[in-house]
């Protein structure tokens, strides 16, 4: 024990620099995602049929393919067409497009889920069609779309960790690598495992909060 | 841009890609078979009466659904040698992704458990069955046909997770694609290769699982 102890304190600094690499990468897919998700997800259910196609497909291709493999592909095939990434944005990218399928999907179901009434109600009273959009579904399709939102959160966190493989230095891989030079194979395997289960818990936690705040008073 | 398409080397390791396709489901279906187990024990504790039982069920849950795929393979295949357990990679996935999997369906089937209408247990009472009995014979049945859309969709994507065996060189699917990308470099041929394979079977075992779905009418 204090054999790891010792060794711990003496990989601090590559323990914290792959947990800030760790929240950087989640934390920028799940920006972007959500922004990509609330336009596929609008363009989902409001789209034009050729907008619809092409959302569809990308939702689709995303969803049916695992992580770790659009990871890998973010990875290998720009390099091919001449676009330079390094790990750290092939990673991010492969990660955002995932996640902004899955609040796509969110997206969509969540403002089909509101009942008719509401935009014909609003539509009615002569809003536009961004005033029904903005004033009437989203804050309604908020409430139901927060639950499911934050699970996509911790995913993704846990999601960030396919990023080493292919050499991000965000904390799995750091830990790795600290193993890799003193062996203490299951104290730092757990350690790891521990600092993630403490961002979820954070992030469930915080959710929760949310949850009590937006909800019907 | 100066890249043309070449699928040739691609479709002469066609063997060893749909060989790593069924190794996954393979993966996948064994995991979806234990975790059922666990998810069932874990299921029937966090409604049962015991609160010690409550207590492990909701920690094991709020443990495992927190903590990656991916470290859990690791420390099961690199560190629990340690401990004296030495599992072989494809064992030791399967119990990573059992353990995993246990998690999600112990959620599953507690929110199952919860739709089962209270008059078929008072039934049961009635007719004098005992409380293993009606566990076993009359919510069960009734639980695995409400959660059987729940239990498709874990295992689509229990079949995507196992891509993660990779890592530990279980030569499925992902480890395949990137052994043809590293010998080959035909980059844009393998992953969309690849990729077109994990959709195609993802949605087959969507479109199946509809149809037995649409076999067993719902409660």
């Amino acid at each position: 024990m204090n054999e790891f102890l010792a060794e711990a304190w003496d990989a601090r600094d590559a323990i914290v620099g792959g947990l800030l690499q760790t929240l950087s990468i989640s934390a920028t897919s799940i920006v972007l995602g959500t922004l990509v998700g609330i336009l596929v997800g609008i363009v989902l259910v409001y789209g034009a049929w050729p907008a619809r196609l092409v959302c569809r497909t990308y939702v689709d291709i995303m969803r049916g393919t695992p992580v770790l493999v659009l990871v890998l592909a973010a990875f290998y095939m720009p390099t091919v067409l001449a676009i330079h990434l390094t790990p750290f944005e092939a990673g991010v990218l492969a990660l955002a497009l995932f996640c902004g399928s899955h609040i796509g999907e969110l997206i969509r179901g969540a403002l089909q889920a509101i009942p008719r009434g509401q935009t014909e109600a609003a539509k009615a009273i002569g809003l536009t069609f961004s005033g029904v959009l903005l004033d009437v579904l989203l804050p309604q399709a908020v409430r139901s779309l927060l639950p499911p939102w934050v699970n996509t959160c911790v995913e993704m966190v846990k999601a960030s960790t396919l990023l080493s493989v292919i050499g991000t230095g965000e904390l799995l891989l750091r830990t790795q690598e600290i193993i890799g030079r003193n062996f203490l194979t299951l104290q730092f395997y757990l350690l790891a495992g521990g600092l993630y289960l403490v961002i979820n818990f954070a992030i469930e936690q915080a959710g929760k909060a949310l949850e009590r705040r937006v909800a019907y008073r | 841009m100066g890249y043309t398409l070449n699928f040739a080397v691609v479709w002469a390791n066609l063997p060893q890609l749909l060989w790593g396709l069924v190794l996954g489901l393979e993966l996948a279906a064994a995991s979806l078979l234990i975790g059922t187990v666990i998810g069932l024990v874990g299921g029937f504790l966090s409604v049962g009466r015991s609160s010690l039982g409550r207590f492990i069920a909701a920690t094991y849950v709020a443990v495992v659904r927190n903590t990656p795929l991916l470290v859990i393979v690791l420390m099961l295949y690199f560190a629990l040698p340690d401990l004296g357990v030495r599992l072989d990679k494809v064992p030791s996935f399967i119990t990573a992704l059992s353990l995993y999997s246990g998690a999600y369906l112990t959620e599953v089937f507690r929110a199952g458990l919860m739709t089962v209408p209270k008059g078929l247990v008072e039934a049961g009472k009635s007719i004098g069955l005992t409380r293993l009995q009606i566990s076993l014979f009359v919510v069960s049945p009734v639980m695995l046909r409400n959660v059987l859309p729940a239990l498709g969709s874990t295992f689509v994507s229990l079949f995507k997770d196992t891509s993660i065996a990779a890592t530990i060189a279980v030569p499925e699917l992902t480890f395949q694609a990137r052994k043809i990308n590293v010998e080959s470099f035909r980059v844009i041929e393998t992953w969309t290769v690849a990729s077109a394979f994990y959709i195609t079977a993802c949605f087959t075992i969507v479109a199946l699982l509809r149809g037995v779905e649409r076999r067993f009418p719902k409660f």
